[in-house]
């Protein structure tokens, strides 16, 4: 990891209410990489991409993107920092009142001048990028959802991002469509010189493309390093999450008092 | 102790029925200072005067030509008693233009393109599309909620107007041409008894009101709601109840204000 | 939808609604028929108006010539003082005698002009000498039972 630094968060704190959320997380994302961020559901992984993005301000420590700190940026540096970052979001969140190739242009229409046939040209190769060249006439109601997955990642990078965020990019997802949308996550970030945040449970996609995870549970960082690092791991939590276990440090049951007194049962 | 509850509790509703008419209006606030860029693209309202005006359209003049020929049937019914049925006409288009007209299809039109805009944005809301557009630096409500509220505010007279013109027309197909009531007098004494500052011009600007009180009511209820189905369902709801009740409501102090001492 | 298509309509859809409008305003209200001529403005002393209002029409053989524009009580004779406004293409003689009539049994109250034969023509902030009051049914009842009462019994 010597690559100059993109993004950093360092300290991050944050409460919802008087519940935290997340403790003291530091992090680093050096430009051009890939990096996971895996937890389980709840766990807070999503409320951090939403501070990097300034959707939420931090009770405590900073997000710093590109040299800036994002909290402190008002709504135009906000809107002009967004503007050099891609989101991808859970079920892709395109546009439903318009077609493909509307929603790829959105962007495109909204903060540049470029006429027409230019945007026209460029949607084209936006989606021929993820391989739907040719659904640019349909309604987003017409795609399955591997293929929606698709449209949304190529409106994501249409505005050449120069960091991209993927908010559970696997969910819901057959596995041919899963190994696509993992391959082109990679792909595209390595093509467009990309720095690849992306958020997920799911371990086994994860581990073949990204560069480096960090593993949350309850808003600590538990663990990270390299995919290899990763699957050699002996930590508990680590170990059970990687291969999926039942039981572990993650337990079964919620905890719930004594099972007999709920009964009713008598001794 | 179930008094304390009971008043625990109406003070909760005072304080969230406050809170949310505090929030209604920043939101119509923000949504009239973010309007410009919606008026530079005007494409954008265009396309949501076809789903909230053009779409009323079949409603407001089908619902227009029977309330009129109703009027026309009651009031010739009524008339007849006094022996002045050639007041007819003035009777169905004072009642169109000053009341039926701009209430009846300020309901309508809460309850067909109302409900729809909740409906839309609550969607929208509730599959991310909205913090997408945040994501990619495009305020929401200069994009979304902004043409609709235009759209809205545009369309509301238009439809009231069609809708009264409709209405006199009903009226007139069953006053004149059914009953046979004098069509010379049907006219003459309608003219004769509407005026247009008076009463035409006070429908339209009623109508106006209406229009922004159902559109802003019905955009801060999607823009609100949880992003939920139950949330979004719920919100369509209130949306429907709020708007008609605060259209009466207004058009009690409208009717108040403007035909006071006459 | 194709935006041509979606333009069409909207299209068709506002003139409809300018249609319906400029419909009620020339058709089913009065802007038609007067607002757009040129007025000159007389007064005239009722001792009792009954329940004549502002905008009631003024009618001379039963064609509209004018509104009432302003009803006052005239604290120096204890009388109503109406304001007109009338149809400058219509010149009235200066002993022209104004009526406050009723039309039907229960209708609108409207002023009556009855001109006279005078050579010389109203003007402009002139007043019309020549009144006579409403009919009140109060009073026209009450003079129906005395007449009845001094008729001698049958």
């Amino acid at each position: 990891m010597s690559s100059p630094v993109l993004a950093e968060i360092c300290e991050l704190n944050f409460a919802y209410e008087k519940r935290p959320v997340l403790q003291g997380i530091n992090m680093v994302f050096p430009k051009g990489k890939l990096i996971a961020i895996m937890g389980l559901s709840g766990c807070g992984k999503t409320t951090l991409l939403r501070h990097i993005g300034g959707a939420l301000k931090p009770t405590k420590g900073c997000v710093k993107v590109d040299g800036q700190v994002v909290h402190e940026l008002g709504q135009d540096g906000l809107y002009a920092m967004r503007r050099k970052m891609g989101m991808l979001f859970q079920f892709g969140a395109l546009f439903t009142d318009m077609s493909v190739y509307d929603n790829v242009a959105f962007q495109m229409r909204e903060h540049t001048d470029l006429p027409e046939e230019l945007i026209h040209d460029l949607v084209l190769m936006k989606l021929h990028a993820v391989g739907l060249r040719g659904t640019h006439t349909l309604m987003p109601s017409e795609l399955s959802g591997g293929m929606a997955r698709r449209v949304a990642l190529a409106r994501t990078v249409a505005l050449d991002p120069m960091l991209i965020m993927y908010d559970e990019p696997f969910a819901g997802l057959d596995p041919i469509s899963l190994t696509v949308v993992g391959d082109l996550i990679r792909r595209l970030n390595d093509a467009l010189g990309a720095t690849s945040i992306v958020v997920t449970h799911d371990i086994q996609e994860s581990l073949k493309i990204v560069d480096y995870v960090y593993f949350m549970a309850n808003g600590v960082i538990e663990a990270e390093g390299t995919p290899d690092e990763i699957r050699a791991s002996d930590k508990e939590f680590v170990h059970q999450f990687v291969h999926g276990e039942m039981d572990g440090p993650v337990p079964f049951h919620y905890p719930g008092g004594n099972y007999r007194q709920d009964l009713n049962l008598k001794d | 102790m179930p008094a304390v509850n009971a008043i625990k509790g109406i003070g909760r509703r005072s304080i969230n029925a406050v809170w949310r008419i505090g929030m209604a209006t920043r939101f119509f606030m923000l949504t009239l200072t973010h309007s410009g860029s919606g008026f530079r693209r005007f494409h954008l309202i265009i396309k949501e005067l076809f789903s909230t005006g053009v779409m009323s359209l079949i409603i407001i003049v089908v619902a227009g030509l029977f309330v009129g020929m109703v009027l026309g049937l009651q009031g010739y019914e009524t008339l007849k008693r006094y022996g002045s049925e050639s007041a007819l006409g003035s009777m169905v288009a004072l009642s169109l233009v000053r009341e039926l007209g701009p209430v009846v299809a300020a309901l309508l039109f809460a309850s067909r393109a109302g409900s729809a805009m909740t409906a839309e944005i609550g969607l929208m809301k509730a599959t991310e599309q909205i913090s997408a557009m945040e994501m990619m630096a495009v305020n929401p409500i200069a994009r979304i909620v902004a043409p609709r509220f235009w759209a809205g505010v545009i369309s509301m007279p238009l439809l009231a107007a069609l809708f009264s013109a409709v209405g006199v027309f009903g009226g007139y197909l069953v006053g004149v041409v059914q009953i046979g009531v004098d069509e010379g007098s049907f006219w003459s004494q309608m003219q004769a008894a509407v005026d247009f500052r008076e009463d035409i011009l006070n429908g339209v600007l009623k109508s106006f009101v209406f229009g922004i009180a159902v559109t802003v009511i019905a955009l801060f209820e999607g823009y609100d709601a949880p992003p939920t189905a139950e949330g979004v369902s719920g919100a369509t709801t209130r949306t429907v109840v709020t708007s008609s009740l605060v259209i009466l409501m207004l058009d009690f102090v409208l009717t108040a204000i403007m035909f006071r001492g006459n | 939808m194709e935006r041509t298509t979606m333009d069409l309509w909207v299209g068709m859809f506002v003139v409809a609604g300018v249609a319906a409008l400029v419909m009620l305003a020339m058709k089913v209200g009065n802007l038609g028929t007067y607002n757009v001529s040129e007025t000159y403005q007389v007064h005239a002393y009722f001792s009792n108006i009954g329940g004549l209002k502002p905008k009631a029409s003024i009618k001379s053989a039963g064609v509209l010539v004018g509104r009432v524009t302003g009803i006052t009580l005239d604290t120096a004779r204890y009388e109503a003082k109406v304001e007109m406004s009338l149809d400058k293409r219509y010149q009235f003689p200066k002993d022209t005698f104004a009526n406050i009539l009723t039309s039907g049994l229960l209708g609108e109250q409207y002023i009556g002009l009855m001109p006279g034969g005078d050579d010389q023509m109203l003007k402009n902030g002139e007043q019309l000498k020549k009144t006579q009051s409403a009919m009140v049914l109060e009073d026209l009842i009450g003079k129906f039972l005395y007449s009845k009462a001094d008729e001698p019994a049958k």
